[in-house]
């Protein structure tokens, strides 16, 4: 690597509001060389790969490319300048054609402007040869596989003659064969002198993918070092880089009664075979990879989705399937994943949403008050600390952290015996973080069940008695809580049977702590 | 084998379906009432009456297309309308290129209105052109009052453009004539070849489609989403400005309810012609056609003896049919798709 390096990010920060996406992100890549970037959810990687794509404005630090300081205002100026990046999510059109989408914008044309069509298709005819891939150019891009989207998008980086080629985790969901002919295209593409930054969880893939590897944690910059000169168990530490279960405090309880129970569910090609049971004062982690089928177990629970057989039980007694309401009245609470979506009603005082689910016991003579409603919200706010000026404001005026007090507020009003939590602590500042944290424990030691979903590896080490772990909609391991260590999660996370022999290589991925969304 | 397949995708293209369904309507009408086809004046009214529709629904296909919907595009041509009477009031013999570069560049300036609103205040294009239909029309009625633009105040070569003929009647077969080709039908299939031709072959029209087709996608590969989303605007009023003085040369008289209704019709004969009201799909010949049906629709159901009280209720089926088919066909395509995706 004695050449000059293509891309350099020199102490980038980016915040938002007060909160910080990117304390101080720093990476160097080099031309003929594939950079792996590491590190847990919320380390900062993808906001770093928006600020070299021109999507967000770094606040400070510097950015230079092929050695000149450089101020991308917007995905366009980046690509022009030879910079492509496949982002996690698709960027295809899905009714037009993967020629028009390959050309999208930057069109042969010849006389009068008009797109020169048998050119365009030709080039892509080319470029799909060259991938060795078999896609109808003329086909539109709707219903493609994840995987053959991710060739366009290669695709259209070769025929841009990118310098810079930036893959967001392109293999989260792609099968074996596939993510070969990836590996194989982009071996072929730093070859030919490219720089390339390939964003993953998983190690295999970096070790047998990658030169150089740069560890984020975060929002920090942690280290950079050649692949030859490290081994996983390093990038580990340094990933997680501090003592895990300090940072949450789970009071130790006393186990009570049964509340949950769950036999033998079902959902053909979400999960299968879901036996699971969290007793009063229990926390429960679930975890696993995403898309393993963590939440859509606790939706089937609480009554959201369907499942075609297998029985949930609350308290001994059965519950009716496909009926959230049932599950409200035996006493489930559910704070679900998406709280902007599904949790809250973001343009309602924050009053009405935390009474929400009591709704019904407020009402006198047919009518409920403003002054009961603020009365009963009032009680929960002051428990969780509910920071703000006014229980009239709208829910959407709250902070993040504040907001998931909220959705909890609500449910707690309810006096739920089983509360389950998708996500408890996602995009909410350390403090706050620490605050739920502690509720939750409190409201374990008072007694209610609580199963917790959680990507946050260190979330769920630190929280639960107990964790089960998914893999492929099926539950491969249960784990007390001293035989739950980052290897054997990730381990139960990554196969579908234990247990983990010694000599086996442990695949700990990323994913455990990253949904990217 | 091949033959077959070329016939099978071309009845399966919308447009040609149209068609059929418009070549089947017009003979079964004709069948009924002969002079519906066969006569010097029932050919020239079905040349010459979708002319302003199929103008005034190729603009409205632009905006659907990128995933947005003008409604005030009746009320645009009607102030325009208004304004190039107004103009010929001042001015008696103003040439007809005159009042068109008039009608249509102050269609061109209240789509300049919509998208700039559009674009500042982040708001849905059907929020936004809901107020500027009432506002249009407003600013029409405040301007126009109870009065009346007569056809004596319009220039005698700007009348005889709305009611002309390019072409005479050519086929001669005994008494029956026909063959006429009317000056505005000529217009619209202009404006027609120009603004399929743009949608199709120009960077910017492909660009308006891709914006329709996914807006998040379009932003994270840097197309300039506001701008684009601007020029739609901009192009659906410039052509409710032009069909604002077709409607001015046709009919001569101009009160401050011109247009009213129009922009239900023009999105109507959009949708009908296959411009997906999801956006990012269709074609401008498609809405061109559906145009061209449902003028025609509206002329020969009452023929046909259908009370007049249904032929709404008739056009709104036909609507609501058309997007049903749309659903059915586009889960079937992304099926079909899906499937050959497994299978290879």
């Amino acid at each position: 690597m004695s050449q000059a390096p293509t891309l350099q990010l020199r102490d980038v920060s980016k915040h938002f509001g007060q909160v910080t996406a990117l304390a101080s992100g720093s990476i160097e890549l080099y031309p003929g060389s594939i950079h792996a970037l590491i590190g847990e959810n919320g380390a900062g990687k993808s906001t770093l790969v928006k600020i070299i794509a021109g999507l967000y404005h770094r606040d400070s630090g510097e950015f230079l490319f092929e050695g000149k300081p450089v101020d991308f205002k917007s995905t366009a100026e980046s690509k022009a300048a030879g910079i492509a990046v496949i982002y996690q999510e698709p960027t295809l059109f899905p009714d037009l054609s993967v020629t028009e989408n390959v050309f999208m914008g930057r069109q042969p044309v010849n006389r009068f402007f008009r797109i020169n069509r048998s050119a365009m298709r030709a080039e892509v005819v080319q470029l799909m040869e060259r991938l060795g891939v078999g896609l109808d150019p003329d086909r539109p891009t709707r219903g493609l596989s994840i995987a053959d989207q991710q060739i366009i998008e290669i695709a259209k980086a070769i025929s841009l003659d990118a310098k810079v080629l930036i893959m967001d985790e392109p293999t989260a969901a792609l099968s074996g064969v596939e993510v070969e002919r990836l590996f194989a295209v982009a071996r072929q593409l730093r070859d030919e002198g490219r720089a390339l930054m390939f964003i993953s969880h998983r190690f295999n893939e970096v070790f047998s993918l990658c030169d150089t590897v740069t560890v984020m944690r975060d929002g920090n910059y942690v280290s950079t070092v050649a692949i030859k000169d490290t081994n996983e168990h390093q990038l580990v530490t340094q990933m997680v880089g501090r003592e895990v279960t300090s940072l949450f405090p789970k009071l130790d309880t006393e186990v009570g009664e049964t509340v949950l129970e769950v036999h033998g569910l079902n959902s053909p090609g979400v999960f299968a075979d879901i036996d699971l049971h969290v007793d009063a004062g229990e926390i429960v982690g679930l975890s696993g990879l995403v898309g393993a089928g963590r939440s859509e177990v606790a939706r089937a629970i609480f009554g959201v989705d369907p499942y075609t057989d297998g029985q949930v039980q609350l308290l001994g007694k059965p519950l009716p399937a496909r009926n959230p309401a049932a599950a409200m009245a035996a006493g489930i609470g559910f704070v679900p994943e998406d709280r902007r979506q599904q949790g809250l009603v973001m343009q309602n005082p924050i009053a009405t949403n935390i009474t929400d689910a009591i709704r019904g016991s407020l009402v006198k003579r047919g009518v409920i008050t403003h002054k009961a409603e603020n009365a009963a919200a009032q009680i929960w706010a002051h428990n969780l600390e509910v920071k703000t000026a006014s229980l009239d404001a709208k829910a959407e005026t709250l902070s993040g952290g504040n907001q998931q007090k909220v959705v909890l507020a609500k449910w707690l009003a309810s006096n739920p015996k089983l509360l389950i939590i998708d996500e408890p602590t996602r995009g909410i500042d350390v403090g706050t973080k620490s605050e739920v944290h502690r509720r939750m424990s409190q409201l374990a030691k008072e007694g209610m069940a609580i199963l917790m979903i959680s990507s946050e590896l260190p979330e769920v080490l630190g929280m639960a008695d107990r964790v089960y772990v998914m893999h492929e909609g099926r539950i491969t391991a249960e784990l007390s809580r001293d035989e739950a260590t980052p290897e054997s999660v990730m381990y139960a996370a990554t196969h579908s049977s234990v247990p983990a022999p010694a000599a086996v290589e442990i695949e700990v991925t990323e994913t455990i702590v990253e949904t990217g969304k | 084998m091949e033959k077959q397949n070329f016939f099978v995708r071309l009845i399966k293209q919308r447009e040609v379906s149209i068609l059929i369904v418009f070549v089947a309507l017009v003979i079964v009408t004709t069948m009924v009432q002969p002079t519906f086809f066969f006569s010097s004046d029932g050919w020239r009214a079905l040349l010459l009456d979708p002319a302003i529709y199929v103008v005034l629904a190729i603009g409205e296909a632009v905006v659907i297309i990128t995933k947005s919907v003008d409604l005030s595009v009746g009320s645009t041509m009607g102030l325009c309308a208004w304004a190039v009477g107004t103009a010929y009031l001042n001015w008696h013999d103003m040439p007809p290129a005159l009042a068109f570069a008039l009608g249509i560049g102050f269609g061109a300036f209240l789509g300049f209105v919509n998208g700039a609103l559009v674009g500042i205040a982040k708001v849905p294009g059907m929020v936004i052109t809901l107020g500027t239909m009432y506002i249009f029309r407003g600013i029409d009625i405040l301007w126009a009052g109870s009065a009346r633009i007569n056809p004596k105040d319009f220039g005698d070569d700007f009348k005889n453009l709305g009611n002309s003929r390019l072409i005479p009647d050519w086929i001669i077969v005994g008494d029956v004539k026909m063959g006429s080709l009317p000056t505005l039908t000529l217009i619209a299939v202009i404006v027609l070849v120009i603004a399929a031709w743009y949608m199709r072959n120009i960077r910017t029209g492909r660009a308006l489609y891709a914006i329709g087709s996914a807006p998040q996608a379009a932003e994270l590969y840097g197309l300039p989403y506001r701008k684009l989303s601007f020029l739609a605007f901009v192009i659906c009023g410039a052509t409710a400005g032009m069909a604002g003085t077709m409607f001015a040369a046709r009919y001569a008289t101009i009160i401050s309810t011109a247009g009213n209704g129009y922009e239900m019709q023009a999105i109507g004969a959009a949708v009908i012609g296959g411009v997906a009201i999801v956006g990012g799909s269709g074609t401008i010949l498609g809405a061109a056609v559906g145009a061209l049906l449902l003028t025609t629709i509206n002329a020969a159901l009452p023929i046909l003896g259908l009370p007049s009280l249904w032929q709404k209720a008739v056009v709104g089926a036909l609507i609501i049919g058309a997007i049903v088919l749309d659903r059915v066909l586009a889960s079937r395509n992304e099926r079909r798709l899906v499937a050959e995706r497994m299978a290879s």
